[in-house]
């Protein structure tokens, strides 16, 4: 009833009172052990069986991940995050069918700064995931996400993409691959292990400072993932990884596409909740755990016995409006109890949008934070445009009321002041308008260069002080090229790149 | 302290506005509204000098402020366009007579014509007759689909250019959410035009004036102007699947007051690869209006209520057009499929 293309199947359902001897849907041998969807049932061997195919079909059927590319895995600690580990480690062991082909690294990103954790309990959850890592003989890297204070301009930049390989070349590549027996290339090196020393206290109060100074818990949230973002790319280029395999799950991308729409970001659906995401230009950002549900992945941690850690984040325990994120993440939990098909149309609907950012577009054009493409070309009749004009017309003064005023001027030569509280207000309203007028210009000139949801979310910070030295460096960089543009703007002959 | 408006500076404030936090005075709001809707008509272009414009008017709170705006800006801006009232019964007793009444003192306030269409003569049947024989389940779609054309037919009835309808910015933003909820990729792509840029017989092009203005604000102006309008919730419309996108726009609302506008901007910022299929615009093959199949959705939700069979427009059946058109009788298969479910 809630999807459009429903079909409706010729007699009522016959539902088959849950009984203890079912047979698995699959095989018929087994008896069932799991229900995945109403008439979905699974032994516990075909369940391994389609999850596992699962995660090899997404990869293949992508044909992004060229044998023999450094991928790094970005583990939190979560349960998707770790089923994409053991899903990988699973791929690549010498007896599995058709193994994988990459060179896999491990890294987590320590928000416990952010979050507000002690030093204490950051240790132990970082102790944790250290023994959970060294289990897979994987290198990984753990990171304080303090580490974004210190991170060069180049992280929001787009680096040009190594040439692109077109699909075609994949297979290609693939049987080269295995004819140098490249088998012997993958097996497992020293595992290296980078932690970073104890993070410096006045860092984590700059961090702290930082979350802080967004006022809503949804600019917090955001600044974060942007943060996160950033820290990624960072460690990918540094270390030389070409790819970054994300853990987000079907379920939480539901939740992400309704909280992008709601965020105002329609311009960048597709890359925030799409298969790969190419905004970086060099490294790409890829999810191959999007086709599984948070359900599927509970079973088969369960059954599988797959080690995760749970680790709090910003919005655990807030109540249901605290946040736009939060707010939808109880919606869509809601309609799917009632609507078990919600979370796979929302599903479908994000594979059937594009991406409008083309790599060909100069770092210039994209927002600051986000490096998407920006979608502020304020057009005639557009929601941007009209967001504009209310906001001019809330301030300026109408021609009636100008008129009346210029009218009550000229009748009394001495300006008769309204009576003195009203005069105060006007004082303490100048004096926070001076005060805004300091902060303004700064904050102005970074909202030009954002996106609108990146505007949205810095319109809520008190003030843009606190922001990464890198952000702050790169946006007065890219404004002073924006300058140089103008001035030479009547002798530059195409639009094209006019290099980074 | 009084606060004073942030617009003159002069007045005290009586209001603060939902869409931008603002505290206005009374006039300043009302000329920030009007200038407002009206510098959506102007940049979206919506009206030509000298166009006959029919307003669609339900007697809620959406087309009574659409039509003293319209009525308002005509005069002051001298748009040159000539307005009509255009309302539509479906029959619902208790509910539309009410607010017919509404329209009906609207027409004497404003002085301007009125034609009031019927489901009872256009299809020869009323919603509670349809109520009766769906249920309380999908009877939105029947009123929504036999609206649409009744307002097509009233307007070339009136014989006017254009149509403009009340929807407001939580109008547009819910049918944003709802479409995606729903996976209707055709839809969302067209939900967010200001305008139908649909042409042909048969069809007239209808428009929405208030698609930046939010409801609490529509709300405000009424309420300030002291407009009266009639403002109950239609009574079979609880189990719509639309309350739910409503009530997630509300609390989102409430989080963020902006997300509204946010909404809309995504929508109009939605691009959709190639090669998905889209449906492509034709005729009904049986009643000549716009179709995308053989048969348009009205004739099929039409065909299944006179032959007793209510679910024929609801879920796929394209592959029954074929027989409705020729008029051969349904297999028994067919036909059990299509009876309405016994509680």
């Amino acid at each position: 009833m809630c999807q459009v293309d429903e079909d409706y199947h010729d007699q009522l359902e016959h539902v088959d009172a849950p009984s203890v001897s079912k047979k698995c849907g699959k095989c018929k041998e087994a008896t069932a052990a799991v229900v995945i969807r109403a008439g979905d049932t699974y032994c516990r061997d075909c369940f391994k069986e389609y999850f596992v195919h699962k995660f090899r079909a997404m990869l293949g059927k992508n044909r992004i991940i060229f044998p023999g590319e450094k991928v790094l895995l970005a583990v939190s600690g979560g349960p998707s995050s770790c089923s994409m580990l053991s899903q990988v480690q699973e791929g690549l062991s010498q007896n599995a069918h058709k193994k994988l082909r990459f060179l896999p690294g491990i890294i987590y990103i320590d928000e416990g700064g952010a979050v507000g954790q002690s030093v204490e309990e950051r240790r132990r959850t970082v102790a944790e995931l250290q023994a959970l890592f060294r289990a897979t003989g994987f290198p990984f890297h753990i990171v304080p996400l303090e580490q974004v204070l210190d991170l060069p301009g180049s992280v929001v930049t787009v680096a040009p993409s190594p040439s692109e390989q077109p699909a075609s070349a994949y297979k290609a590549a693939v049987d080269h691959f295995i004819q140098s027996d490249g088998g012997s290339r993958l097996t497992p090196q020293n595992q290296q292990e980078t932690s970073h020393p104890d993070v410096q206290e006045s860092h984590t109060q700059s961090l702290q400072q930082l979350i802080a100074s967004a006022k809503t818990l949804t600019a917090r949230e955001d600044l974060l993932s942007t943060l996160r973002h950033h820290v990624l790319v960072y460690t990918a280029r540094t270390e030389g990884y070409s790819k970054v395999m994300l853990g987000d799950n079907c379920t939480r991308l539901a939740v992400k596409l309704l909280t992008s729409i709601s965020l105002g970001r329609g311009a960048q659906l597709a890359q925030d909740t799409g298969f790969s995401d190419s905004r970086y230009g060099d490294i790409i950002l890829v999810r191959p755990m999007r086709d599984y549900s948070a359900k599927e992945i509970a079973y088969y941690n369960r059954m599988f016995t797959v080690p995760s850690v749970f680790i709090p984040g910003l919005d655990t325990m807030t109540t249901d409006k605290a946040s736009i994120q939060r707010l939808t993440e109880s919606f869509v939990t809601k309609l799917q109890a009632g609507f078990p098909s919600t979370v796979s149309t929302i599903y479908r609907t994000s594979e059937k949008l594009q991406t409008v950012c083309r790599s060909s577009s100069t770092a210039d054009l994209r927002c600051l934070l986000c490096m998407c493409a920006l979608d502020t070309a304020v057009e005639d009749a557009s929601a941007f445009k009209a967001t504009q004009i209310s906001e001019q017309l809330s301030q300026t003064k109408s021609p009636e009321t100008q008129r009346q005023i210029q009218g009550t001027l000229q009748q009394s030569p001495s300006r008769l002041l309204p009576p003195d509280s009203a005069e105060e207000e006007r004082i303490v309203g100048e004096q926070q308008a001076a005060e805004a007028a300091v902060h303004l210009p700064k904050m102005t000139s970074l909202k030009s260069l954002m996106c609108y949801s990146c505007q949205l979310t810095i319109k809520d910070m008190t003030s843009v002080e606190h922001l990464p030295q890198y952000i702050l460096s790169e946006a007065q960089r890219r404004q002073r090229r924006s300058q140089m543009r103008e001035e030479i703007s009547e002798f530059l002959l195409d639009e094209g790149d006019g290099g980074d | 302290m009084p606060v004073l408006c942030s617009s003159c500076a002069e007045k005290r404030a009586v209001l603060k506005r939902p869409k931008t936090g603002h505290s206005l005075c009374k006039d300043c709001f009302f000329w920030a509204f009007e200038e407002e809707v009206h510098q959506t008509i102007v940049a979206a272009k919506l009206f030509r000098h000298g166009e006959t414009v029919g307003i669609a008017a339900s007697g809620g709170k959406d087309s009574t402020v659409l039509a003293h705006v319209m009525k308002l800006l005509n005069e002051r801006y001298d748009y040159g366009l000539e307005l009509m009232l255009l309302s539509v019964d479906e029959g619902i007793t208790g509910y539309r007579d009410d607010s017919l009444e509404t329209v009906k003192r609207n027409q004497q306030q404003y002085e301007l014509p009125l034609k009031i269409v019927s489901y009872e003569e256009l299809y020869g049947w009323t919603m509670d007759a349809i109520v009766k024989q769906v249920g309380l389940k999908n009877n939105c779609t029947f009123c929504g689909v036999f609206r649409r054309q009744a307002l097509d037919r009233g307007a070339i009835m009136l014989k006017v250019d254009k149509i403009c309808t009340g929807h407001n910015a939580d109008d547009v933003a819910e049918t944003v959410l709802m479409n995606v909820l729903r996976g209707d990729i055709a839809r969302l792509r067209r939900c967010t035009a200001i305008s139908t840029s649909s042409e042909g017989d048969g069809v007239v092009p209808r428009c929405k004036p208030l698609k930046y203005a939010y409801e609490k604000e529509i709300v405000l102006y009424a309420y300030f102007k002291k407009l009266d309008y009639f403002s109950t919730e239609c009574i079979y419309s609880p189990n719509a699947y639309r309350g739910y996108a409503r009530t997630f726009l509300k609390d989102l609302e409430s989080v963020r007051p902006s997300s509204i506008i946010d909404v809309i901007h995504s929508g109009e910022n939605l691009s959709v690869r190639d090669g998905v299929k889209m449906p492509v615009q034709g005729t009904c093959n049986r009643c000549g209006y716009i179709s995308s199949q053989a048969l348009c959705k009205s004739c099929v939700l039409l065909e299944g209520l006179n032959r007793g069979l209510p679910k024929l427009g609801i879920g796929k059946h394209h592959r029954l057009h074929g027989k409705i058109l020729s008029q051969q009788p349904l297999t028994e298969k067919e036909q059990r499929k299509l009876k309405p479910v016994d509680f």
